[in-house]
């Protein structure tokens, strides 16, 4: 059943990253995509890398057919990704024309059709044996020719003959208003169509994509937010449509003990998140370096992304409670990833996070703190980001540790981010300063802890120059499952 | 003098189509009446050479294109319109101009 659905649904990679994923595979082999969307919102760097990977990862010779840019500043704008647009024609694997249509020099009279267009097309095909078409942007024809019905007949005809070519085509139109394109040409593309999307919120723009329709294949429906950065088009899909990663069965060390002890494994699971909570001075960097400390320990590369401190106050800052972290980070297994919040959007992040994630291989993350990124998005944002992020953790078995600055007169739970994280995470631990005769207590609460049990009490202890030390633990008294 | 009435036009067209039959006939019988002695006609087929549409810009069958006297100019469809074509060449005018 399932070959037979293959059979009839061959697909190509995208060459987006992210965008199979997304796609259930890639797009549908053969037949036309349409990509639509307003004036800058990426829909040509789009195509253009359709083409270029389609030559330069799957061996696949493509044809440009441009109407709009000259295929000068089309290479021009390519080399800003990358991607060398000349070197690819000298090799006989790409093609690019571009047909300049000037309205000035044009009469019309009687009867034509666009026989040479297609002869134009058929030639550019054939003299790279090109696999994959880019037409950008046809609607440009409506400007050029008086007869509109005519040139609707035509661009049907196109399609279809795109097809019968056996060419993928990614065809790319405007915006309109009220419908999907401005001439609707979704009328005559059926298959695959694709929105592009450029929104600026709080004066920081993010780019969305979404699928509106892909016939007889799955896809994921939301949007999904991308990036047009030095590499190339980058989608950030939710990783895991489905909640089917492998949950590990080993326990790994949070690097105290006496912490460890509260658990009634002896630690968390490898793969699991943590949140740590607590107002302003409650110790969580310290939880987060302890974490670290451990991985580290265990020569697991640990990425830690620090959204506040330097990652040489930090290390100065630990150093005073007598730990090292100086040595590990000359060994190359700590990586402090450090920069403002505000400095960059979600989507900026988000990519950061993937693009380090897949050079530095972590095995720990820790994200300090995570209420800094409220401070850049919207909560609903940050939350759909956190679960693409902690989706992606879980799928890489990592295991990650997020802090998130609480506000002492708010309830836990009317915090944003405590909102957005604690339901996602698998343990989660609150620390809380007391003041009892005039001293102040620290306290330390594990509120849950999935497939463990924990202990239910609070856990006094105390920041000294050798590190935390836990007062009375009372490791005897009976775990109560939650 | 005689290079400015020289007319240099090229036809494209794709096969012998209807169309492009009765764009040639059409172009042939203008010229002989207004441009006699003065024109040349180039027919280009582009299933036969279909690397020249590139060159000139041509996306619709049939187009008429006036090479010379400059500036380039098109005209697309079967050229059933006589006066529109004559204006679209300019021949008109420039036949004007010559008789003051």
């Amino acid at each position: 059943m399932k070959h037979q659905k293959q059979e009839l649904f061959p697909k190509i990679p995208t060459g987006i990253s992210g965008l199979d994923e997304i796609t259930d595979g890639g797009f549908p082999k053969g037949r036309p995509i349409l990509i639509c969307g307003s004036a800058g919102c990426g829909k040509t760097l789009f195509a253009t890398q359709f083409i270029v990977k389609g030559i330069t990862n799957f061996n696949e010779p493509g044809v440009i057919m441009t109407f709009e840019e000259s295929g000068k500043d089309l290479a021009v704008n390519a080399r800003s990704l990358g991607f060398d647009l000349d070197k690819l024609q000298e090799d006989k694997k790409l093609k690019i024309d571009h047909v300049r249509i000037e309205r000035s020099e044009i009469e019309e009279t009687g009867e034509y059709d666009l026989e040479a267009l297609f002869i134009r097309l058929n030639y550019a095909i054939d003299s790279v044996g090109a696999k994959r078409v880019v037409l950008d942007t046809i609607e440009t024809l409506f400007a050029g020719m008086n007869d509109v019905g005519l040139l609707r007949a035509e661009i049907r005809r196109l399609f279809q003959w795109l097809k019968d070519k056996g060419v993928t085509t990614i065809i790319t139109a405007e915006r309109g208003e009220g419908s999907l394109t401005r001439h609707g040409l979704e009328e005559y593309v059926s298959d695959c169509v694709i929105l592009l999307d450029l929104r600026v919120i709080d004066q920081i723009a993010t780019r969305r994509l979404r699928i509106v329709k892909y016939r007889g294949s799955n896809h994921g429906t939301n949007e999904y937010p991308f990036l047009i950065e030095n590499e190339g088009i980058f989608v950030i899909p939710v990783t895991s449509l489905k909640l089917d990663y492998k949950a590990s069965r080993e326990v790994v060390s949070m690097g105290l003990p006496e912490l460890d002890a509260m658990f009634s494994k002896g630690g968390i699971f490898r793969g699991n998140s943590i949140l740590v909570t607590g107002t302003a001075g409650t110790a969580k960097t310290i939880l987060a370096a302890y974490f670290a400390y451990a991985s580290c320990l265990r020569g697991e590369p640990v990425l830690y992304f620090s959204f506040e401190e330097s990652p040489d106050q930090f290390l100065r800052n630990m150093s005073s409670i007598g730990l090292n972290l100086k040595q590990f980070v000359n060994s190359k297994l700590l990586y402090i990833y450090a920069s403002r919040p505000s400095l960059q959007g979600l989507e900026m992040h988000l990519l950061t996070f993937h693009k380090y994630l897949e050079s530095f291989k972590p095995k720990t993350v820790i994200i300090d703190p995570i209420s800094s990124l409220v401070t850049v998005g919207s909560t609903s944002e940050v939350r759909g980001m956190l679960v693409r992020l902690m989706d992606t953790l879980k799928t890489k078995q990592i295991s990650a540790m997020f802090t998130s600055l609480t506000h002492v007169q708010s309830s836990l739970y009317d915090d944003i981010t405590v909102d957005a994280v604690s339901s996602l995470s698998d343990t989660w631990i609150n620390v809380i300063n007391d003041i009892r005769n005039n001293e102040r207590i620290r306290n330390l609460l594990i509120i849950k802890s999935r497939g463990m049990g924990h202990l239910n009490n609070l856990q006094q202890f105390a920041i000294t120059s050798k590190g935390i030390k836990f007062q009375n633990t009372k490791q005897n008294l009976p775990v109560i499952n939650t | 003098m005689n290079d400015a009435e020289r007319w240099e036009l090229r036809l494209y067209i794709a096969g012998q189509t209807p169309k492009s039959v009765l764009a040639l006939k059409n172009i042939t019988k203008y010229c002989k009446e207004h441009l006699a002695g003065q024109y040349t006609i180039e027919v280009v087929d582009l299933l036969k050479n279909p690397q020249l549409a590139e060159g000139d810009q041509i996306f619709a069958i049939p187009t008429l294109v006036r090479k010379f006297p400059e500036p380039l100019r098109k005209i697309i469809g079967d050229l059933s319109n006589e006066e529109r074509v004559l204006v679209g060449l300019n021949v008109r005018a420039l036949a004007d101009g010559n008789v003051k």
